[in-house]
């Protein structure tokens, strides 16, 4: 049994927009899968369907085994926790220290008052302590999350879904507002994440060469339809011509051939 | 178009929009017979009465404890009811900004609500509500709580949606219950926009407090309505004072707590 499994999932916004039309695919445990497609191809909607943050309009997505649209309260609370979410903009509350947002990957698992109250377990704050030393975040652990840059953000954001135990990452641009430096000490990261820990990586990306050269497989996305979906190695220009419209095509294949080289 | 065209029809457009300007001024002149230089003329007249009539006399002084007295009551009921109010409004404010709204329904009946408070004025609640309280101090508290729940409202919704849409998006995705995120990330990112907020309504209400105690006879609003109209006007200028130097303090602690804050 696969991981995540995707079955003729549609998003459909209004009566006009059809964000995804008919997406399936699987993905199995440990894999370092990236999406690639032009903006409003659907990349973002695909992920929030599969942590339920968006609903699907039609077409089934099971992760683990359970079916994740007809999940309601504390099961759908349950399922989320399984999966951390990183974000292009780092979602950090900004007023808050970094190891409080880190926490902030604990409250799935709290019950409401918990919750409120921000009651966090010794075990919880070491594991929190532990996790931001290995990410090389020991100096900052204290300091307000709007001092950081943005690369450091971004990794206060990978603790705080590390935190939760997850047993994917869905990452939604994770590198889109980095500098190149930045960009690939949080690639690097996450290559790390998924073959240490063996989590599962589900990863947007708008650079393809960056897809290329992480990720073991690669879905190409366009208008809501899933284009390719194979190794990166089998990967040839037609298809990325197709997965970006032939406007982009030329630019996106010259960063092929240089890869490539 | 040649750049000459363009010019003369700008100037033009002036010359016609001055001319309505004169003759909308000359009507009004000519409808409420004004007469513009016996106007301007007791403009130094009514300076030297006031300056001469403003200077608080020694039996004026003599009111000055029962004037702070009154003044306490007035500047405690302003924040009694800016504070109640605010929790109110953030709580309203929840129930209304896009990010933190439980259900879509619950969007636009809230922004309604607000609305409806803080577009009626605070004089107008104040009259409203002489028909349920009478001359009393509920009458001034309500008068105030209600206004200041529509504006706190408002600046909460925009503050909600515009400081913390990011990160109760992160939170959802934990898989944090409602509580958690409203705690844990809206009320942390809006609290010092809440804060300054609400100290910008305790001022504005103190200065709000003194007309509705006018209107509804209670607090400073009143003992300055009774000077006022007993052709006392020393102590009617003491009051005055006293109120704007109770407004100057208030706004030079809560400018001190705002640096801090922020």
């Amino acid at each position: 049994m696969s991981l995540l499994e995707i079955e003729n999932v549609s998003k459909r916004y209004g009566s006009e927009t059809l964000a995804l039309n008919s997406v399936a695919f699987s993905v199995e445990a440990g894999e370092f899968v990236a999406i690639i497609g032009p903006s409003g191809a659907g990349k973002s909607t695909l992920l929030r369907c599969i942590n339920r943050l968006i609903d699907v309009s039609s077409g089934d997505i099971r992760f683990d085994g359970v079916s994740v649209p007809k999940l309601r309260g504390a099961a759908l609370r349950r399922h989320r926790t399984q999966i951390g979410m990183i974000f292009q903009h780092y979602n950090l509350v900004n007023r808050l220290s970094v190891i409080e947002n880190v926490l902030h990957g604990r409250l799935g698992y709290k019950n409401t008052l918990q919750g409120i109250l921000g009651l966090y377990t010794e075990y919880e704050k070491r594991e929190a302590v532990r996790i931001l030393e290995t990410l090389g975040l020991s100096e900052q652990m204290y300091k307000r999350c709007d001092q950081l840059s943005g690369g450091q953000k971004q990794r206060v954001g990978i603790a705080r879904a590390l935190v939760q135990q997850p047993k994917m990452l869905l990452c939604d641009e994770p590198i889109a507002s980095l500098d190149p430096s930045s960009a690939k000490v949080i690639m690097d990261t996450l290559r790390d994440i998924n073959q240490t820990m063996g989590i599962t990586l589900l990863v947007n990306l708008h650079q393809v060469d960056v897809a290329l050269h992480y990720a073991e497989r690669i879905i190409g996305i366009n208008r809501g339809q899933v284009i390719y979906d194979g190794p990166p190695q089998a990967l040839n220009n037609e298809q990325i011509y197709q997965i970006y419209g032939s406007e982009a095509g030329e630019l996106i294949l010259d960063l092929k051939e240089r890869y490539a080289a | 178009m040649q750049p000459e065209a363009f010019f003369l029809r700008r100037r033009v457009q002036s010359a016609i929009f001055f001319a309505a300007i004169l003759g909308l001024t000359y009507g009004s002149i000519l409808l409420t017979q004004f007469d513009v230089i016996q106007g301007l003329q007791a403009v130094p007249r009514a300076f030297a009465w006031g300056i001469v009539n403003f200077v608080p006399d020694e039996r004026a002084w003599t009111r000055l404890p029962r004037i702070l007295e009154k003044l306490q009551e007035t500047v405690l009921m302003a924040i009694a009811s800016s504070s109640v109010a605010s929790v109110f409004g953030l709580g309203l404010a929840l129930l209304g900004a896009n990010t933190t709204r439980p259900h879509p329904w619950f969007s636009l009946p809230a922004r309604m609500l607000a609305s409806i408070f803080r577009n009626i004025d605070v004089s107008v609640w104040a009259l409203i509500l002489l028909f349920s309280f009478g001359q009393s101090g509920f009458t001034g508290f309500f008068a105030l709580f209600f206004v200041t729940l529509g504006f706190i409202t408002r600046v909460m919704v925009e503050t909600i949606d515009e400081v913390s849409t990011d990160s109760v998006e992160a939170l959802r995705a934990t898989g944090a219950s409602y509580g958690a995120i409203i705690s844990q990330s809206v009320i942390p990112a809006c609290l010092p926009q809440l804060i300054s907020w609400v100290l910008y309504m305790i001022e504005t209400n103190i200065r709000s407090a003194t007309l509705v105690g006018i209107l509804t006879g209670t607090g400073i609003g009143f003992l300055f309505d009774l000077y006022f109209k007993n052709f006392n006007y020393g102590a009617a200028s003491l009051v005055v004072l006293a109120t704007v130097v109770a407004v100057l303090l208030i706004e030079a602690v809560s400018n001190a707590i705002r640096r801090t804050i922020l």
